[in-house]
């Protein structure tokens, strides 16, 4: 055991300070428990910020006929039937309040003539739902999370004398091991980044909410902390994940300059009237309508161009297709050699909004563009490509309390949680996702600590966590974690990135089990002093179990639905859409195996239109409308 | 295209540490970080620095480049001359950690004091209603990415650590302007406790701030000066200080 281990206890312990993770933390507090954050970098720098369009909540502020059946709906038609419903049904009538609970806390949201929050359009969603600011929402929500936090610290302050005493941030610092005795969470173990120093946290409770899982990939959106650190923790500590062949490819990522490629281009520029072009100057989209989609978008130029003034009685434009879609069709597009010269797509506002509508409605991203890649947006064309964006697959939990199966005490909300997306999520359900699960963990996890008390660690426990800790220094001759994080990167980009195969997807696996075999030896150069080659090592074992996962979802799913898309397999399987991918962790490696979805209560199926679950459903399915 | 590049880079810890001199590649299009991250993969495994969203949105990879206080991510290697040696320090207002990271916990302690946001107690969440042109001043507070690049080069604590117990500095002043233009904020006095408690006073509005912010926002303009505007009215209004004489009134 390290010599001067710092031995901390809490209540509930939140992994993760993102949307999620902040959300939890609040619940949590608010419930009288004492609770720790733990984030991988500074506190308000979570990858949340990065989100750019919005929340999606049916306020229903712009358009009156908005409710939480369409919103669950359109929720359910995005993920391809494959969500778990019942988190899709909580999800689509929590969301309005957690988004005016926002207001209570600080944050400024756009508004309405009438001085409601302005709700914008996004890929997917039948009416104009996303509340946004500008083209920065996810850092609103972040900063008015944060802000809460030290709202609460100022409350604790006043009535302890301590404003950390109740609530602390432990900014910097991995956590390398969730710890169990007797079958049950006792606490998480790490150290702090700046120094290497060790700490014990004992608590009965730990929530993940540490996001997603991009920097498995090469082209991401994602920033260096998406390493899929809950995911591999999770599993490891027992959890189970679902469906993890499911990763939505953005559509718009950057493409040039090449040190930017990946980075987000926000879908509000489509919603706010862009369209996509190729090199003939074709606006293409339209070739790409699928058949369950036809009747909701429009079919011609004209129709499309319509839309953005009369809603009512005009279809959407196409370029508004769910994401999966749309990076499909531009895939297919390069492919043909109807690309960019940088081997993308052209989207364009300048010919159809004003240069000053512009800066004021897409600020973000007119700054990106013209400081990243010198390219102002008010008078030419972006050239944007697909980026792995977000994970649709996650830990296994109990809806109504983001319980993970299988593991008491561990709970897990936001990205790193599967089931709410299904095969593919739709934009805007992420914020509006980690904001209702977010909160309904931090409860959970509060009414669980209640129940069951406190745990205590045992000295075995530390000893074999501290263990982990000192192995990259001990190595020797081993292999550097950069260079096998970037072989990694080339294995999933390659053979089960956007367009799959069966044989690639095997030879994935085959390369992802050398890799990690070799990865066991890492060597890490320098001290524990703020190294990062050390961390790396910490995040590629990560990587690899997450994309072990992945690949071995991968080549049991044999159909084409949302994030997966296999070219061996191009048609959805009514097999198939029955069915979610569970992945558990039998100590060496990952054993994936399949399980039936829940069957949808009669009140949720009736909502939708039997045409269009004919498109979905098996004609045995339909007769039986529902369970109950 | 690669072509090689003088990059000078600070490594060390609190006790010592200085200059270091690497040769390293860079492509077409590539930023400051772009090549630390070349050094860090290829010749200093362990070369510390900070960095998450590369896409100017997080506000972590704040350093000095050329002594300028910058976002790596978002400073073009093409926006210095060919040949011109590059040269990267820490931020020198805040203790350093390691190489190019320092420690900034003391914008944490000041956000800390702060007073938070007040609803009015009588609005229930969904009821509030504000005009976009009243919520676009806030706004433009609130697009703060946090990089801490102004509170670096405000020279009341570049060089005054003694001024740092007593002055919160831009970041916090416009995050009190910010609560203060707020169309529902309940909580009184902000302009008088930013000026009493936390230092406004000791701005002297040279927008070195204004400068440095990646974000574009008029610190110095739009927060600074019109709070301690309205401090000299509230605070040196003669019938003000007359009548507070008389009795205690209510401060705003």
């Amino acid at each position: 055991m390290p010599q001067n281990l710092q031995k901390l206890k809490y209540d509930v312990v939140i992994v993760g300070a993102g949307g999620a993770g902040l959300r939890a933390a609040v619940e949590a507090r608010e419930a009288g428990l004492r609770v720790a954050i733990i984030c991988k970098s500074l506190f308000g720098k979570a990858h949340t910020v990065m989100a750019e369009g919005g929340a999606a909540a049916s306020m229903g502020n712009a358009n009156s006929n908005d409710n939480w059946m369409v919103h669950f709906r359109d929720t359910m038609r995005g993920g391809k039937f494959l969500n778990h419903y019942r988190m899709a049904e909580l999800h689509a009538k929590e969301s309005p309040d957690r988004i005016w609970e926002l207001e209570t806390w600080g944050a400024l949201f756009d508004r309405t003539k009438e001085g409601k929050i302005s709700q914008r359009n996004f890929g997917g969603h039948e009416y104009p739902r996303l509340a946004h600011v500008g083209d920065r929402t996810g850092l609103e929500l972040i900063r008015t999370m944060q802000q809460k936090i030290v709202a609460l610290q100022q409350k604790d302050g006043r009535e302890t004398g301590d404003m950390e005493s109740n609530l602390k941030v432990y900014a910097e610092f991995t956590v390398t091991d969730i710890l169990k005795e007797d079958g049950k969470v006792a606490g998480v173990y790490g150290y702090w980044r700046e120094n290497g120093d060790e700490i014990l946290f004992e608590a009965p409770a730990v929530v993940i909410a540490t996001g997603g899982v991009g920097k498995t990939f090469k082209i991401t959106s994602n920033s260096w902390e998406g390493t899929g650190d809950g995911h591999a923790l999770a599993l490891k500590a027992g959890a189970n994940l679902k469906d993890m062949e499911f990763l939505q490819f953005h559509p718009t990522g950057m493409v040039w300059p090449p040190s930017v490629r990946g980075i987000l281009v926000t879908e509000s520029v489509r919603g706010e009237g862009g369209v996509l072009t190729n090199n003939l100057g074709e606006r293409f989209m339209f070739k790409y309508i699928p058949d369950v989609f036809k009747d909701k978008y429009a079919t011609t130029e004209e129709e499309a161009d319509r839309w953005y003034t009369d809603q009512d009685n005009n279809r959407r434009p196409p370029e508004l297709l769910p994401r999966d879609e749309v990076a499909r069709a531009i895939n297919s597009e390069v492919k043909a050699g109807r690309g960019t010269e940088h081997g993308g797509v052209f989207l364009d506002v300048s010919k159809r909004i004003p240069a000053d509508v512009i800066k004021k409605r897409l600020p973000s991203m007119w700054h990106q563009f013209y400081e990243l890649a010198g390219v102002d947006i008010t008078k030419e064309a972006m050239e944007v490509g697909p980026t792995c964006h977000y994970v649709m697959g996650g830990v296994d939990v109990e809806p109504d309390t983001a319980a993970a199966v299988g593991v008491p005490g561990l709970f897990a909300a936001g990205e790193v949680a599967g089931g709410m997306h299904g095969s593919n999520r739709l934009g805007g359900n992420s914020l509006s996702d980690l904001l209702v699960f977010g909160r309904r963990a931090g409860a959970a996890a509060a009414d669980y600590v209640k129940a069951n008390g406190a745990v205590t660690v045992s000295d075995a426990t530390i000893e074999r966590a501290a263990q982990r800790i000192e192995a990259p220094f001990k190595n020797e001759g081993g292999e550097n974690a950069y260079s096998l994080h970037a072989e990694l990167q080339e294995v999933t980009h390659n053979l089960v990135g956007i367009i799959r195969t069966g044989a690639e997807i095997k030879e994935a696996i085959a390369k992802i089990a050398d890799i990690r075999a070799r990865s066991q030896k890492v060597t890490v150069a320098g001290n524990r002093q703020f190294n990062p080659g050390f961390h790396l090592a910490f995040d590629l074992d990560n990587m690899l179990l997450v994309a072990e996962s992945t690949a071995k979802s991968a080549i049991l799913r044999e159909e084409s639905r949302g994030g997966h898309t296999r070219d061996d397999f191009p048609g959805m399987s009514d097999k198939w859409r029955q069915v979610n991918n569970i992945s558990s962790f039998n100590g060496s490696e990952v054993v994936v195996v399949t399980r039936p979805l829940p069957e949808i209560p009669k009140e949720l199926f009736d909502l939708f239109d039997i045409h269009e679950l004919e498109k979905y459903m098996t004609p045995e399915e339909i007769a039986k409308g529902g369970s109950r | 295209m690669t072509r090689k590049l003088n990059l000078r880079i600070w490594r060390g810890d609190s006790t010592d540490g200085g200059l270091k001199d690497v040769v390293v590649d860079v492509n077409e299009g590539e930023v400051v970080l772009d090549v630390i991250h070349r050094v860090q993969a290829t010749q200093m495994g362990d070369l510390a620095v900070r960095w998450n969203c590369k896409a100017g949105k997080c506000g972590s990879c704040s350093m000095e480049i050329n002594g300028k206080p910058r976002l790596a991510c978002m400073t073009q290697v093409a926006s210095f001359d060919e040949g011109e040696t590059i040269t990267v320090t820490p931020l020198r207002a805040f203790p350093i950690i390691k190489d190019l990271v320092t420690d900034v916990s003391f914008n944490y302690k000041k956000a800390m004091e702060i007073p938070a946001y007040e609803h009015p107690t009588e609005l229930a969440p969904g009821e509030a209603r504000m005009e976009q042109i009243d919520v676009e001043r806030s706004q433009e507070f609130r697009k703060c990415i946090e990089c801490f690049l102004c509170q670096d080069t405000c020279h009341v604590i570049r060089d005054h650590e003694e001024n740092k117990p007593v002055f919160a500095g831009p970041r916090f002043f416009i995050r009190i302007a910010e609560l203060d233009m707020h169309p529902l904020d309940r909580l009184k006095n902000r302009k008088r406790t930013a000026q009493e408690e936390h230092g406004l006073g000791m701005c002297n509005i040279t927008k070195c701030c204004t400068e440095v912010c990646p974000e574009h926002i008029k610190i110095t303009d739009n927060a600074i000066i019109p709070m301690k505007e309205r401090v000299v009215d509230i605070k040196y209004d003669p019938a003000r200080m007359f009548s507070g004489l008389l009795r205690r009134e209510k401060r705003d």
